[in-house]
């Protein structure tokens, strides 16, 4: 398999790598206008899927859940809602695609080494080796009132309880013998006490790709031991440099090289013909993207009242947040709220802006803003500076947010020498250049949560 | 064509299984092949207890190939997780617009039990019991969000109709689910549930909620005896016995010839194996036996199992289904979209329609 990439000095003009994430549910994401199409139905899917290919792009990342939020007593109904089971959409997916990657968010509280590890090999097969595994662990009980395991998992069990996850499934799509006959395994951990026989032979990567967010330290250092790929918050080229240098640097204590793991960050784009046009487009969805009735949450949220009898085009209410839980999530972040009530009444009062108004203005800018020729510079300045190796493109419009970033920013990268120009390998492994695993059972290390 | 039996159009189905496959490419050539035949659909088993891909995967990579042929995966209920699994068929409903079944099954063995490592297996009954409890769950989760909950309405800025979303709160004896589901109605309302209903204690679980029973039975007069009782049960049970169907299901083995190889068998009737009942014969004799079956009342249709996958359901669909069609009792074409169309079966309506939360 080729993607071996020589170890030793970057050449210049380092490949960087793309992704597409689904758009809906947990992104902000313009849903109204004639431009906005079903977030649901599979022809969205299958349209970024096809975009992110003809843009030669790694991966398309689905998301799974989340479940509709509360919102006086009542379900939240203002976001785009509604998700299909990404598993099932991937696999579908495979049939409209040839070469890029699947990935799969799937939560590792609510799932079973087993069968997650038997459905993940089998999207592998399937594809022919373009899975990948997002892993998560959700602790909150709410998810856990659609399970049998119930409604909690400690955080304090969070990362153990995943670690043990992610190396027992490993250990399972090690089982088989390499002329295909299935070989009993066995585990006893603190989480799991499994054994049997894998139903399915080593797929063609041997271990789907597994993809983790670095937030913490316990994730930086959790995702140093197990992640191929770490999905990082974007932000400034320092704090890129900052957090890319930390993960990096924790990879040798586990025998890995720089190589062995990609960090992409999450990111918005935004392009026009002019710098001004840019950012007057970005300031456009920002606008569509807070409605006055989501303007009016935002602040409910915050005030911990029912502020509905307010005007979204009229001033911020005179009196001070008050603690209900009903209206907050139960999260208690009074004294936050006030201080945080406070700046944007002065921000209103400076600016002479309404609550709607306000709130778009204090609402996350997107990443890049500017001409293809920018952003393009600007994306290859993150990889060049150590602060990437590639970015997870999150698309405000569904479906078609990311063809212009396919049309016009991925040839000026691939002129750059920054980006491919086709396919090289066939499977996911090889488009991010990581190594074939090694993998007969290895052992797990249970104190320290990773693999000995 | 409806008798005194509520017998409609014949309905036949087939199974892709195909040991030791593990690429999409042989699903898709099985699942073409049968939707070149007008087959309502295909099955594709699965088992925790043999090698063997996942089902519902597969048929998922088939759906885009395919265009009318239903698709119905097995899921067990007694390890998976009762909302893993109606998330998984509802979305097979959305990416196959609307072609999705589900064969409901159980684990029986402790074998299976101890890959998972969280309970013991159970008795039958009892395991069937639960099958009943998710299928019921499914269906709710299924209607938590009535069909127009998604409004996209700018003006009020609302993407969704809350009070067209339901928690289904249930409590079964081993589990409880919440809801409601994470995505909206699937297509079908209901994707189609099929349950082999030849067991006892499986039987009760498919009168209260299957809409195709499989029978593995040898002859016609059993056929008959279990159908009966199948519609039967099913009114009993309140439903109308009409909207369960009844499909003798049969291992093939259409060998070199057109008609049968061994003299008293083939054109003389399917006898019993380990594996089931076993037709083995020439298409053209499997042909007068579905024709004679269907004559007689005896079946809405059947289920074939190819016992040499490629080459038993293309003469099955070169050499059988051609005849039947040619005989006028078997479908040239699919006049529906979806699998509840192909088998005369109406969207269900919402349990929870114009009702409160």
């Amino acid at each position: 398999m080729s993607g071996h990439r020589p170890r030793g000095p970057r050449p210049l003009g380092r490949h960087c790598h793309l992704a597409a994430y689904f758009p809906g549910a947990d992104t902000p994401t313009v849903w109204t206008g004639p431009d906005a199409k079903s977030p649901i139905e599979f022809s969205s899917f299958e349209h970024l899927a096809r975009t992110a290919e003809r843009g030669l792009f790694d991966f398309f990342l689905l998301a799974e859940g989340p479940r509709p939020r509360a919102h006086q007593g009542g379900i939240h109904d203002l976001d785009a809602a509604g998700r299909p089971e990404p598993l099932t959409v991937l696999n579908a997916l495979a049939a409209v695609t040839e070469r890029l990657g699947l990935a799969v968010t799937a939560d590792a509280t609510f799932n079973e080494p087993f069968e997650l590890a038997r459905r993940l090999a089998t999207l592998d097969h399937l594809s022919g080796g373009r899975a990948a595994w997002h892993v998560v662990a959700s602790s909150d009980a709410r998810t856990g009132e659609d399970f049998r395991r119930g409604d909690y998992l400690d955080r304090a069990d969070r990362y153990p309880r995943t670690a043990e996850f992610v190396a027992t499934a490993r250990r399972l799509w090690d089982s088989w013998t390499p002329d295909e006959a299935p070989r009993p395994f066995a585990h006893r951990g603190r989480h799991f006490d499994i054994a049997g026989e894998f139903t399915v032979p080593r797929s063609p990567q041997g271990h789907p790709v597994a993809i983790l967010t670095g937030g913490s330290g316990e994730g930086r250092e959790f995702a140093a031991a197990t992640a191929d790929v770490v999905l990082a918050r974007p932000g400034t080229l320092e704090a890129g440099r900052a957090l890319y240098a930390d993960v990096k640097g924790r990879l040798a204590k586990y025998g890995r090289t720089a190589d062995d793991l990609k960090i992409m960050p999450g990111v918005t784009v935004v392009l026009g013909d002019t710098a001004a046009e840019a950012q007057e487009r970005a300031a456009t969805i920002r606008r569509r993207l807070v409605s006055p009735q989501r303007a009016l949450l935002t602040l409910e949220r915050l005030w911990g009242v029912d502020l509905s009898a307010h005007d979204p085009d009229g001033p911020l209410p005179e009196f001070d947040p008050v603690a209900d839980p009903r209206l907050t999530g139960g999260r208690a972040r009074h004294g936050d709220a006030g201080a945080t009530a406070g700046k944007l009444r002065a921000l209103s009062r400076e600016k002479g802006l309404s609550i709607r108004q306000t709130v778009i203005e204090t609402s996350a800018r997107q990443s890049f803003i500017g001409t293809p020729e920018a952003v393009a510079a600007e994306l290859a300045e993150f990889v060049r500076e150590g602060a990437a190796d590639g970015f997870v493109l999150v698309p405000q419009l569904t479906p078609g947010g990311l063809d212009e970033f396919v049309d016009r920013v991925v040839p000026l990268l691939q002129e750059r020498g920054a980006f491919r120009t086709e396919y090289e390998g066939r499977t996911l492994r090889s488009h991010l250049g990581l190594p074939d695993p090694a993998g007969t059972g290895e052992p797990y290390d249970e104190r320290t949560g990773h693999l000995a | 064509m409806t008798s005194s039996h509520g017998r409609g159009p014949l309905h036949l189905a087939a199974a892709v299984d195909q040991p030791g496959v593990y690429d999409a490419g042989p699903y898709v050539e099985l699942a073409r092949l049968a939707e070149r035949g007008g087959l309502d659909f295909v099955t594709l088993d699965d088992t925790f207890a043999r090698p063997g891909p996942d089902a519902s995967a597969v048929l998922s990579r088939v759906a885009p190939a395919t265009h009318r042929v239903g698709l119905v995966p097995t899921l067990t209920t007694t390890h998976t997780e009762p909302f893993h699994i109606q998330a998984t068929i509802a979305t097979l409903d959305r990416v196959s617009r609307g072609r999705a079944g589900w064969r409901i099954d159980v684990s029986t063995t402790e074998g299976e039990a101890r890959l998972f490592g969280r309970r013991h297996t159970a008795p039958l009954d009892a395991l069937w019991q639960e099958a009943g409890e998710v299928a019921d769950v499914a269906a709710k989760l299924w209607d938590s969000w009535e069909d127009g909950a998604v409004v996209r309405d700018a003006p009020t800025g609302r993407f969704l109709d809350r009070d067209k979303l339901h928690h289904v709160d249930f409590t079964g004896e081993a589990f409880s689910v919440r809801g409601p589901a994470l995505a909206p109605r699937p297509p079908q309302g209901h994707p189609v549930r099929v349950v082999d209903a030849t067991e006892g204690p499986a039987r009760s679980t498919a009168v209260r909620h299957a809409d195709v029973a499989l029978v593995h039975v040898a002859s016609p007069a059993q056929a008959r005896t279990v159908r009966d009782r199948l519609r039967a049960d099913a009114a009993a049970a309140g439903r109308d016995p009409n909207s369960l169907l009844v499909l003798v299901s049969l291992l093939i083995d259409l060998g070199d010839g057109e008609h049968a190889a061994e003299p008293g068998h083939g054109g003389g009737g399917p006898r019993q194996t380990a594996q089931g009942p076993l037709y083995r014969g020439g298409p053209v004799d499997l042909a007068d036996l579905i024709a004679s079956w269907y004559k007689d009342g005896t079946a809405d249709g059947f289920h074939l199992i190819p016992v040499e996958p490629r080459r038993d359901l293309e003469r099955l669909v070169n050499g059988t289904v051609a005849l039947l069609q040619h005989r006028g009792l078997f479908r040239t074409f699919y006049p529906g979209s979806t699998l509840r169309e192909h088998l005369g079966l109406a969207r269900p309506a919402n349990q929870y329609a114009g009702g409160a939360a």
